[in-house]
């Protein structure tokens, strides 16, 4: 293994630096999500053209083709739509294995995968209520976003 | 399956076979371009591998092109290729692709793949590539009832098939009960779900219509070709157990040759997990949606069934040097459509067909062939 996603640089830690646009508004990037991440903010993009709420925030409505959009906070709150039990994990998460990741579909609607933690392997089900927490700590390798997960939830 | 040798010495070997294939072919007067397919150049530090295959086959200072599809890399190659003669502006190019996998740790093979999934919201997450299609096969499981010993008969069909293919990398059988206490690695999918890693090339020539028979008395006619994309992550998927790609990338291939999946004698489906090839069966309509479990607990894709899936042993057991699959694929059909395929034979085939899927199911393409003698 010679080269793994993003080992040929680790650029300085850009947190509570949100890229903004020439009018001052924080742009829809990955970058940006996970700065909101940072401040426990699960956080999409509702298109001004037609309304759609987009998660991933992305610069073109995959709906309309748009590319105005406003910030909206999404309730974290959900359903798991579908998952695995990942035994065989890439190197970074060996610790955490055996452990479980899923899709969830928001409230809001739409969905996004995550890896579920404090949850009894066995007790995972299709359908279960799910809500979106976030690590407390940073990670210390490239790109170093703060990550969210998902919690089970009555 | 060929440990020990580079990329470039694994595609020397694949296309001399295939020139062998075409005896009237003089490769240094008769081929135009090289159209080559291979995922990625972190296996063996080796990229700008277009010229480096062309110089090792003796072709320079023909045209290379080198496409990148994750496992469908040299399906993008050989659609490529077909645009290219179809303009006009080739008549013999070799198509083909390669990939050296077997000299990194399992680990590290992992996260190479796993770079063909979405790296901020999959890979960050701690996603493997087997998790994606686990998720799918749980889906599948949770929708039509599919079962772990359903996905387990499609791995024990295909190593049955792949010892009669001396090319496959694994030649041994193995039973129900291997796979299902097999060590798991994405829930459901245990690791006999899962194709191994593996060195290996393969190559055609292909040709226009026109002048195939100049090199050869057994051509075979692609005669139709299909391909669609899907969102790279699982997640923004509708339903993640139907492969969309699959469906749209064969109703384009069987329009274009005017035959449905009725007509196939013989296909090659991408099984680079079990879930995949059921999955392959609904989506490419060789049975309803949710009955894929069913067409394998009935024998129909067996070798002796009436639509044998998978003679060359499939990802499972062929082996998934992934770069490789696609014209691995098409080799295979070729060989049953010019009755070379020796003890895995299907008698009198006529229509073939390959579905090669890149990544989790972004990328899917399907092409049709028939005897061409």
């Amino acid at each position: 293994m010679n080269e793994k996603p993003g080992s040929l640089s680790t650029p300085e830690v850009k947190n509570g630096h949100f890229e903004r646009d020439d009018t001052g508004a924080i742009m829809p990037t990955i970058e940006n999500f996970y700065n909101f991440c940072a401040e426990k903010k699960l956080m999409g993009v509702k298109c001004k053209g037609c309304g759609s709420l987009i998660w991933p925030p992305r610069g073109i409505c995959p709906k309309c083709f748009g590319h105005t959009f406003e910030w909206v906070q999404f309730s974290g709150k959900g359903k798991l739509l579908t998952y695995t039990i990942i035994h065989f994990p890439p190197s970074q998460f060996i610790a955490l294995a055996p452990y479980a990741v899923g899709v969830m579909k928001l409230v809001e609607g739409p969905q996004m995968p995550g890896m579920i933690k404090h949850v009894k392997l066995g007790d995972l089900k299709i359908g279960m209520g799910l809500q979106v927490n976030f690590e407390a700590s940073i990670p210390k390798e490239w790109p170093r976003w703060p990550r969210y997960f998902f919690e089970t939830i009555d | 399956m060929r440990e020990g040798l580079y990329t470039r010495e694994l595609f020397a070997e694949a296309a001399k076979e295939a020139f062998d294939q075409c005896p009237n072919l003089n490769p240094k007067r008769d081929a135009q371009a090289l159209f080559v397919g291979m995922m990625s150049d972190s296996y063996e530090h080796q990229a700008h591998v277009a010229p480096l295959f062309l110089d090792w086959i003796g072709l320079t200072p023909k045209p290379a092109f080198r496409t990148e599809g994750a496992c469908a890399s040299s399906s993008v190659a050989l659609r490529s290729a077909i645009f290219a003669i179809a303009s006009g502006m080739y008549d013999v190019v070799l198509v083909g692709g390669v990939e050296k996998m077997t000299h990194v740790s399992t680990t590290g093979v992992t996260e190479i793949l796993a770079m063909a999934s979405d790296f901020p919201f999959e890979q960050w997450h701690g996603i493997s590539f087997p998790g994606i299609f686990g998720m799918m096969a749980v889906d599948h499981m949770h929708r039509y009832g599919t079962t772990e010993e359903q996905l387990a008969k499609v791995a024990v069909k295909n190593h049955e098939h792949g010892i009669l293919n001396p090319k496959a990398h694994f030649q041994k059988l193995i039973t129900i009960d291997d796979v299902l206490t097999s060590r798991p690695v994405a829930w459901p999918l245990k690791l006999y779900d899962c194709c191994p890693r593996s060195d290996g090339a393969s190559c055609i020539v292909l040709t226009s219509p026109e002048v195939a028979r100049n090199f050869t008395d057994t051509p075979v006619n692609i005669i139709g070709t299909g391909h669609a994309q899907d969102t790279l992550s699982l997640f923004d998927r509708e339903v993640f157990s139907t492969m969309k790609v699959a469906k749209i990338a064969s109703e384009q291939a069987y329009k274009q040759a005017g035959v449905g999946p009725g007509d196939i004698d013989v296909a090659e489906l991408h099984d680079c997990f079990t879930i995949a090839e059921i999955m392959a069966y609904e989506d490419l309509g060789f049975c309803d949606k949710g009955k894929g479990g069913k067409l394998i607990d009935d024998g129909v894709t067996h070798l002796g069934g009436k639509l044998p899936t998978n003679t060359s042993g499939g990802l499972k057991a062929k082996g998934h040097p992934v770069g490789a699959t696609g014209t691995a694929q098409a080799c295979e059909i070729y060989l049953q459509l010019t009755n070379q395929a020796g003890r895995r034979q299907v008698a009198g085939a006529e229509v073939g067909l390959t579905e090669n899927l890149g990544g989790s199911a972004s990328t899917g393409i399907v092409h049709v062939y028939e005897r061409g003698d």
